[in-house]
């Protein structure tokens, strides 16, 4: 696998991931998910039914109250069904506190290089770094 | 950002794996949201869930040696022993629960198990720095208060409890606590259900782009359980850390005031007609009144003896259950009104937030609450909400049947 192009963030939550792209055009709430499934249940979003786990899951912000959200990703990871990697373009305490403690890599990136991420691309991220680099 | 030699030692991994886990994630939460320093917090809440997940993040600090330097409160889970004897509960929840106290105990946690901690055991003064999560909290001691507390996670709350500080951002700096649009209410609003509804339509009036509110036209004599009940709903449909009432609230002594002197601010305008609106839109709704909770956020004594006066001498015909807290039942206990709501058939339940495994008897029924919020959460249990105001949710339960 040749590297290729980079796209730089913020460094928000540390570690590294590597898979698919998913675009989410709506916020993301991490309680309405499927754990056994690690797909997204909440009715009419934008990845109604789709798959998150092992994914590098690209959305605006999450939402959702303060602790809920908590519990969805600790249900998706007991099931071996936890995203793989978070880029967002705006942050809450929430996200970040659950990123960090969840050991799921993050990162938030400004809109121009946010709009270059498409679903289906391969991406490597480090956490740490802020970098993502597409995989061809 | 810049640590002091304390944060550091215990980022380092000093003062054991449990402290630096603790310091590690609000070091994340600074650096994310730009902050220069840790400030120390005096008070702490935490928005206990009694989730696995909650239960396994506060396990694992337990088992890595930490413990809260700042002892927070704590939100309801169910009382278990009450509910064991009205409901069929289930044994893995019963573990989840028990474990769930013991390890918030252990953790040195205050277990008060109350959603309205600002109103006892936990109030902060003027510009106090807390970390406050659960959104009806950390709004009412921002807005109402003027305490300083960012609208926390449980877990960072916890963090911030363990640690005894909190990074230095949002709204615990003056300028970030300015408000960003006006709302105009020309609306009547009189009743503490009013608020609720006001609290409910104003998010979808201002958009998802405006987080800070200044009411403009509220009543002077507006009460706190009527700002309790607009902060809570403001954050069903909204993301609402703090809001300011002119003339009401401590950090708008006027409208120019809450701005902090910025003038280019959007208005939008509540009428009654955004208020029935919403009414008909939470409040519709005929047919059984099989139960009644009232209680989310937790009721205050006056709630409570105003409820014991709609039911003096009556008996109900559903099912009535008034969330509060130990020492609001107490109280209630020594004014009569337990009595009177016994005598009737109603309960006063502690401990308990409506949502919790804790309804199985209800199973398929019909109810009403006061709470907007109550009806949204507890959509994952069987059961249907209409909202209703409380003396429209206590004439409903005793006759059965939702009144108007």
């Amino acid at each position: 696998m040749k590297e290729e192009k980079l796209l730089r963030g913020d460094p928000i939550a540390g570690g590294t991931a590597a898979g698919e792209v998913l675009v989410s055009a709506d916020p993301i709430n991490f309680y309405m998910v499927s754990p056994e499934k690690g797909t997204i249940i909440e009715k009419n979003h934008a990845l109604e039914n789709q798959v998150i786990a092992g994914k590098i899951v690209v959305f605006p912000i999450d939402k959702g109250s303060s602790v809920v959200q908590m519990d969805g990703l600790y249900q998706m990871s007991k099931f071996g069904n936890k995203p793989a990697g978070f880029v967002v373009l705006d942050l809450s305490t929430v996200l970040v506190s659950n990123a960090i403690i969840m050991d799921i890599p993050l990162i938030r990136m400004g809109q121009a290089d946010y709009g270059r991420l498409c679903t289906g691309q391969r991406v490597k991220m480090d956490g740490d770094s802020g970098e993502i680099v597409f995989l061809t | 950002m810049r640590l002091t030699e304390q944060e550091q030692a215990m980022l380092n991994g000093e003062f054991g794996p449990g402290f630096a886990r603790a310091m590690r994630v609000l070091v994340g939460i600074g650096k994310a949201f730009g902050a220069q320093r840790m400030v120390p917090i005096s008070r702490g809440h935490i928005s206990l869930s009694n989730q696995e997940g909650d239960l396994w993040f506060v396990s694992q600090m337990l088992e890595e040696g930490a413990h809260c330097r700042v002892p927070p409160t704590v939100n309801p889970a169910y009382d278990y022993e009450y509910f064991k004897t009205v409901s069929q509960l289930d044994g893995e929840n019963e573990r989840i629960l028990k474990s769930t106290i013991d390890v918030y105990r252990k953790l040195g946690a205050v277990l008060t198990f109350d959603c309205t901690p600002f109103f006892e055991n936990n109030v902060p003064r003027f510009g106090e720095i807390c970390s406050f999560s659960a959104s009806g909290g950390a709004v009412y001691v921002n807005s109402v208060l003027g305490a300083r507390s960012n609208r926390e996670a449980a877990q960072s709350a916890m963090c911030a409890a363990i640690t005894g500080v909190t990074p230095e951002y949002g709204l615990l700096l003056k300028e970030n606590r300015a408000g960003d649009v006006l709302i105009r209410v020309e609306a009547d609003a009189a009743t503490e259900y009013d608020y609720e509804l006001l609290g409910y339509c104003t998010p979808k009036k201002m958009g998802q782009a405006y987080h800070q509110p200044v009411f403009e036209g509220l009543s002077p004599q507006t009460t706190a359980e009527q700002l309790m009940n607009l902060g809570t709903q403001l954050n069903v449909h909204g993301i609402v850390p703090m809001f300011h009432v002119a003339g009401v609230t401590p950090e708008a002594p006027d409208v120019e005031t809450a701005f902090q002197g910025r003038k280019d601010y959007p208005v939008v305008t509540v009428t009654d007609e955004d208020l029935a609106q919403a009414r008909r839109e939470i409040s519709a709704g005929a047919g059984k009144a099989d139960f009644c909770i009232l209680g989310c956020p937790h009721l205050t004594i006056g709630q409570v003896g105003s409820i014991a006066a709609m039911l003096e001498g009556q008996k109900l015909a559903g099912q009535l259950y008034i969330f509060t807290s130990t020492s609001t039942r107490e109280l209630a206990r020594r004014m009569g009104y337990l009595d009177v709501i016994h005598a009737a058939g109603g309960e006063i339940v502690i401990n308990s937030c409506v949502d919790q495994p804790c309804w199985s008897h209800l199973n398929g029924m019909s109810g009403v609450t006061e709470s907007p919020k109550c009806a949204y959460y507890t959509k994952r249990w069987n059961m249907a909400f209409t909202v209703k105001s409380i003396p429209a949710c206590i004439q409903s339960v005793l006759k059965g049947e939702i009144v108007e």
